[in-house]
């Protein structure tokens, strides 16, 4: 049935004008569709993990045991642990930006090059 | 190098501090089924939540500290409301990425949840149906105006809000939302999204020992999964949960039943006009999470239903989170407001700097003495996060609120206060 047509109506936008926050709209289009890609990349190789696991644990595949896979509780620490360095590493310029911000000013190596001509 | 460390997950890290594993969500007859993929989604979710609280919202408070008030301050002064902060903020890049991440976030979630609910659509709405139909437990309303504060636009960005039905019958949106709280919150919420419910159990219990209501009453009640944990712990209670949304209470109902919780009567109404109820015929009123959805006009009017419900002796509670004062900063004041601009929950500003305490007398409460507490959600701390020992404070999602309420006063014949 046509109104729930999961291709068509799953993104649908919310009612109420949409915020945007960047200098750059094009640049927050791109993010988002950035951050939409990332999330399927955690999507598939959480997906490899499982395949990994049940492997493991059985020697045998089908993708019923990948359905059926609940992590326990060790294992889905791990799991977390591995999407929490992948964001970290998604997201890395952030993290960066806060150590300058920490910082304060810095010479740039182009500056210290002057520098080091004369001493 | 050692055999043990050849594997980057076998590495010596300190113990994981973060979301469970989706999987621990509640599996009742009404949820629907998520494919590994799709669990995934929401754990992947969950985790940019914490990210962005964790680690991108620190760095806008730094930027705050070092770029944006002392540009202020140099240029125009101190700043004078969270207002002037906020919009001081929407210039500088630390704030414009968090947001931007946060809101795009909120929309990937809106996503997933959709696409599990929409793909799985005939079979959800035919198990409500079975669930529902002839039940006199459900109450919905021909021809049931929406109010206004439900229509301007979608609430948390969710498309069709509470109340929209793709075709009759429809109860995708409900299975979205009791989906997808987990993404949001990290789980703090629990296994069926209910520890705002059980909070509120465990401080009647604690504050009013011997309390036996016998009609209870929930406005605002969503799909009910913070009515149901009170619904459990009064089984001799009437409990009547009202909504504006005919999909939530139609989910709602079928969800409870499939739980096992049978005292509850899911009512289609208004809570600005409850003349449907008499006076003085409920011992407990409850709002959690609802007032911030409403507009400032029905919240007066909602609060002066409540005085008008009340048997003397009975009490209402509203949960919600903090109010905005004097001993905030105005930091922290405009970082909840996000939600307000950014977020499509337009009253949340005005309804937390509001002075609920004049409300109150306004509406009635006079005569009682206006309690306030705390309150944090009651989870399985086995398996999901504790609220109360949890340092990440995600801004306006922490599953700790604030509590108002009134205990109506026992009136002599003569009209006096006993």
């Amino acid at each position: 049935m046509d109104a729930f047509d999961p291709l068509k109506h799953a993104g649908a936008k919310a009612r109420g004008k949409r915020p945007w926050f960047l200098e750059n709209q094009d640049t927050e289009r791109l993010m988002t569709i950035v951050m939409a890609l990332a999330q399927e990349v955690s999507v598939m190789r959480q997906r490899l993990d499982t395949v990994e696991r049940v492997l493991e644990k059985k020697g045998t595949l089908t993708r019923a045991d990948i359905e059926g896979f609940a992590p326990d509780k060790a294992e889905a620490a791990e799991r977390g642990a591995w999407t929490q360095e992948f964001i970290a590493r998604i997201l890395r310029i952030l993290q960066q930006e806060q150590d300058a911000l920490q910082r304060g000013d810095e010479v740039s190596s182009e500056q210290a090059a002057k520098d080091f001509q004369e001493n | 190098m050692p055999e043990d460390l050849a594997r980057s997950d076998k590495q010596a890290r300190p113990a994981y501090d973060g979301p469970p594993d989706y999987r621990l969500v509640g599996k009742h007859a009404m949820m629907p089924g998520t494919s590994h993929d799709e669990a995934e989604r929401f754990n992947f979710l969950a985790q940019m939540n914490r990210h962005l609280a964790s680690r991108v919202m620190p760095g806008v408070k730094a930027a705050f500290e070092t770029r944006v008030e002392p540009a202020h301050v140099k240029a125009q002064g101190a700043f004078r409301n969270r207002h002037e902060v906020r919009k001081a903020l929407l210039k500088d890049p630390a704030f414009q990425w968090w947001s931007a991440l946060r809101r795009a976030t909120m929309e990937q979630r809106q996503e997933a949840g959709r696409w599990v609910c929409l793909r799985q659509a005939g079979e959800l709405n035919e198990k409500a149906r079975k669930l529902t139909e002839g039940d006199p437990r459900l109450e919905l309303k021909e021809g049931f105006a929406v109010p206004r504060y439900l229509t301007a636009v979608d609430h948390h960005l969710m498309p069709g809000s509470y109340h929209t039905e793709r075709a009759p019958g429809d109860v995708t949106g409900p299975a979205n939302y009791d989906l997808g709280i987990f993404a949001t919150t990290g789980g703090a919420l629990g296994r069926y999204n209910d520890g705002g419910g059980h909070a509120v159990v465990a401080w009647v219990k604690r504050n009013l020992p011997g309390f036996a209501p016998k009609r209870i009453l929930d406005l605002g009640a969503g799909l009910g999964h913070n009515v149901l944990p009170i619904a459990q712990a009064f089984p001799e209670a009437e409990v009547v949960a009202v909504d504006a949304g005919a999909p939530m209470l139609r989910y709602g109902l079928a969800r409870a039943k499939s739980l096992g919780i049978e005292n509850v009567r899911f009512v289609q109404a208004d809570a600005e006009d409850l003349s449907r109820f008499e006076d003085e015929s409920f011992d407990w009123i409850q709002t959690t999470m609802f007032l911030h959805e409403t507009s400032k006009k029905a919240m007066e009017q909602i609060f002066a239903e409540t005085r008008r419900l009340l048997k003397p002796g009975g009490i209402v509670l509203h949960v919600e989170q903090p109010q905005y004062s004097d001993t905030m900063t105005y930091y922290e004041q405009a970082m909840r407001d996000w939600d307000a601009f950014y977020n499509n929950e337009p009253f949340w500003t005005t309804m937390h700097e509001i002075d609920l305490d004049d409300l109150m007398i306004k509406a009635g409460f006079g005569q009682e003495k206006i309690l306030h507490d705390g309150v944090a959600a009651v989870v399985d701390t086995g398996l999901f996060p504790a609220p109360d020992t949890d340092e990440v404070e995600d801004y306006g999602r922490k599953a700790a609120w604030h509590v108002i309420g009134a205990q109506k006063k026992t009136m002599k014949k003569t009209g006096e206060a006993a």
